[in-house]
């Protein structure tokens, strides 16, 4: 049985389709990243999974509870980290903790076990009695991670942990969440926006977008799935026409995108691709102004399943939305 | 029930370390209590009043004289001599003086004579205070100045002897159960309704959303926190209250017990009425802004500053509707006559009602989920 299995879940907020039938699962011990524009959904799916947005159809179980019929036992099977920081800026490490292990009715002598060994795995200890608003904001979230797992969770949800964190911060997170996952066993769930951190960190990566599972495999096999496995940016100081037919014609081209007179040309031979654009360019008379070569990225994955437009669309009311702030006429006719 | 206590620790232990928002709470009342107790509660004194004697005679003389032994004693006006009358009611109309005393000219003899005689006291009515001041004064005055010495042993005329049961309570312990109601309002309102909002739109309760913690668990945690920070207004304003109105024995053991109930079953009705007007709120400004207008709302209907029966039937409606009027009531009841529970039995009966009542309309509207 897989830790997480969801079928046609689906969430609707009025006409808008927030999630709309996902199918997936999440095997034992993995670490599985959602990733996905902003507004794709994803942190609809990870608050259905964590029982605090009820679906409007399809099923999912957690830890082989339903999220709706044992939603009580789902929360006990896991920790959450939401993406605001919600600890206690007045009260310190240690009150923050020992709170949601009241919270979890964890008896007072392993809550206070738990503390100090969770305080010593992110490096807090020495903190313990401090308030958090003395704390930076790595070591606020490194906090709200020992806290999520002071019940001692089979599952773990984070929603982007590392967001706003500095590349030192985000780095110790990481390391922190990889022991941590060694050391007890969990299966992890996060969503991120930092595609170098899914790409090192995540077994299996899930892109979402318009609420629709666009993608789902390891990040190796995802790399691999889109055309190209090597990128070629090159700009030229004049553009001949026809030119990106040329391109395309060079051996081993997948893709040839222009913008401007820089071209982003996939290939599944980079090197060969090189040598055959610099002769043609030569042969042609046209100067490279610039050139590199790269391996395909995440990046590029998530830009060949997502596109590259920016994303200025109605996303689903905000819960805080002000019941002063009047909506335009249009807007309350088709939200 | 160990996880209610849980979101109790967090909010008594946040309370704890905001020395600010302690002193919001307590302090702020208790200024009220000063600035309105003496601002309301004072005698007016030393009004002007323009005197215009247009007679000169013997009982315009006596009647001057009157007036010279009211300034000098009761003070409640200082005399200004006018002689021309028409220059009193121009100093009148500029705000110079507050009042023109005028004894027009055939005052002496239709005294002598018997024959109906009158003064005009003419007065700026813009101050309604002020001139009702000044017109009791006279009607005193013009009592003693009308009584004339009698052989007849038996008055014709009969007289009213007042008692007055209590000793005499000054305005501002007269105030004091209004003060000490709005205090555990005031509590109410930041630690039950904009604490509560705050923390939802900071992402506080998807913390709380996320354990096993059940509704009610959640619920009574929120109010009963939200209660025991009433409460310590409430205790607070009672005793430094007490001591600033000059309530006499006021640390009186089985009052201060009584007077202790009566916090707690007002903390509940106030918290829980707040649960349920921000229960399904999310924004931060709501409360901001409602809250002004339902401190106004609840506060003067209750009778704290003035009597009920002097309201018109709307209001009396919703005096008959606010747990304010009974908190007063039973503080008054319990601070000012010093009463045993049974004086108070209908307020704490109301009260405590009106809580389940508020908690349970509440708790059905209240969401387990974003």
């Amino acid at each position: 049985m897989d830790d997480v299995e969801v079928q046609q879940l689906t969430k609707r907020f009025g006409g808008f389709c927030a999630v709309d039938g996902l199918n997936f699962s999440v095997g034992h011990g993995e670490i599985f990243g959602l990733l996905g524009p902003n507004g794709a959904g994803k942190s609809t799916l990870l608050r259905m999974l964590t029982t605090l947005v009820p679906p409007t159809s399809g099923t999912a179980r957690v830890n082989g509870f339903d999220v709706v019929r044992a939603a009580n036992d789902v929360r006990k099977s896991i920790g959450v980290i939401p993406q605001a920081m919600t600890s206690d800026l007045d009260l310190s490490a240690e009150e923050n903790m020992g709170i949601y292990a009241r919270l979890y009715s964890i008896p007072r002598e392993r809550a206070r076990r738990a503390i100090a060994g969770l305080l010593e795995a992110v490096d807090l200890a020495q903190w313990a009695d401090k308030p958090l608003k003395m704390f930076s904001g790595g070591m606020r979230r490194r906090l709200e991670i020992a806290r999520g797992l002071v019940h001692e969770p089979k599952i773990f949800f984070l929603d982007e942990p590392t967001t706003g964190l500095d590349p030192l911060s985000r780095v110790a997170v990481w390391k922190m969440l990889s022991r941590l996952k060694q050391e007890r066993d969990l299966t992890i769930i996060v969503t991120t926006h930092y595609m170098d951190e899914a790409d090192k960190l995540c077994d299996r990566i899930a892109i979402v977008d318009h609420g629709k599972l666009v993608a789902l495999d390891s990040p190796l096999k995802l790399k691999a799935s889109i055309p190209g496995k090597n990128v070629l940016e090159v700009s030229f100081s004049a553009v001949p026409p026809q030119w990106e037919g040329t391109l395309r014609s060079l051996p081993e081209v997948a893709e040839v995108k222009a913008d401007d007179h820089v071209f982003r040309i996939a290939s599944h031979n980079g090197p060969l691709t090189t040598v055959e654009l610099v002769a043609a360019a030569r042969r042609a008379g046209v100067a490279i102004a610039s050139l590199s070569v790269q391996s395909t990225t995440l990046d590029d994955v998530f830009a060949y399943y997502t596109g590259h437009q920016l994303r200025d669309a109605l996303q689903a009311p905000d819960n805080a939305r002000s019941p002063f702030m009047m909506m335009p006429r249009q807007a309350q006719r088709n939200p | 029930m160990n996880r209610m206590w849980a979101i109790i620790e967090r909010d008594l232990r946040r309370f704890r370390r905001s020395p600010v928002l302690i002193l919001m709470t307590t302090l702020m009342p208790l200024l009220q209590l000063v600035v309105l107790g003496y601002a309301f509660g004072g005698q007016i004194k030393n009004l002007r009043l323009g005197v215009v004697d247009e007679d000169h005679g013997m009982p315009a003389v006596k009647l001057k004289e009157m007036l010279q032994a009211v300034a000098a004693n009761a003070r409640t006006f200082d005399t200004v001599a006018y002689s021309d009358l028409g220059v009193a009611l121009r100093d009148l109309r500029a705000g110079s003086i507050n009042g023109v005393l005028n004894i027009p000219p055939e005052f002496s003899r239709k005294v002598l004579a018997g024959a109906g005689p009158r003064i005009a006291l003419i007065e700026d009515n813009t101050d309604q205070f002020s001139s009702s001041a000044l017109g009791a004064s006279f009607q005193q005055m013009l009592g003693a100045y009308g009584q004339q010495p009698s052989g007849v042993r038996v008055p014709a005329q009969a007289t009213l002897s007042v008692v007055e049961v209590y000793p005499y309570v000054p305005y501002i312990q007269f105030l004091l159960p209004g003060t000490i109601v709005l205090a555990i309002f005031v509590s109410a309102m930041i630690g039950g309704g904009i604490i509560f909002i705050d923390d939802k739109a900071r992402g506080l309760h998807e913390g709380y959303l996320v354990t096993p913690i059940s509704k009610l668990e959640l619920i009574l945690g929120f109010n009963l926190s939200g209660v025991a920070k009433a409460v310590l207004s409430g205790v607070v304003l009672i005793t430094a209250g007490s001591l600033i109105a000059g309530i006499p024995d006021p640390f009186n053991a089985a009052r201060l017990f009584r007077l202790l109930l009566l916090v707690i079953a007002t903390a509940l009705a106030l918290i829980s009425m707040m649960f349920l007007i921000v229960v399904r709120v999310n924004d931060p400004l709501v409360p901001r802004a409602i809250f002004g207008v339902l401190n106004t709302t609840l506060f003067f209907p209750s009778g704290a500053v003035y009597p009920v029966n002097a309201f018109p039937p709307w209001m009396r409606l919703i005096s008959a509707v606010d747990p304010f009027t009974y908190a007063v009531h039973g503080f008054k009841e319990l601070l000012l006559k010093n009463t045993g529970l049974g004086a108070v039995g209908f307020d704490f009966l109301f009260l405590l009602g009106f809580a389940v009542v508020a908690l349970g309309v509440a708790t059905l509207l209240f969401r387990r989920a974003l």
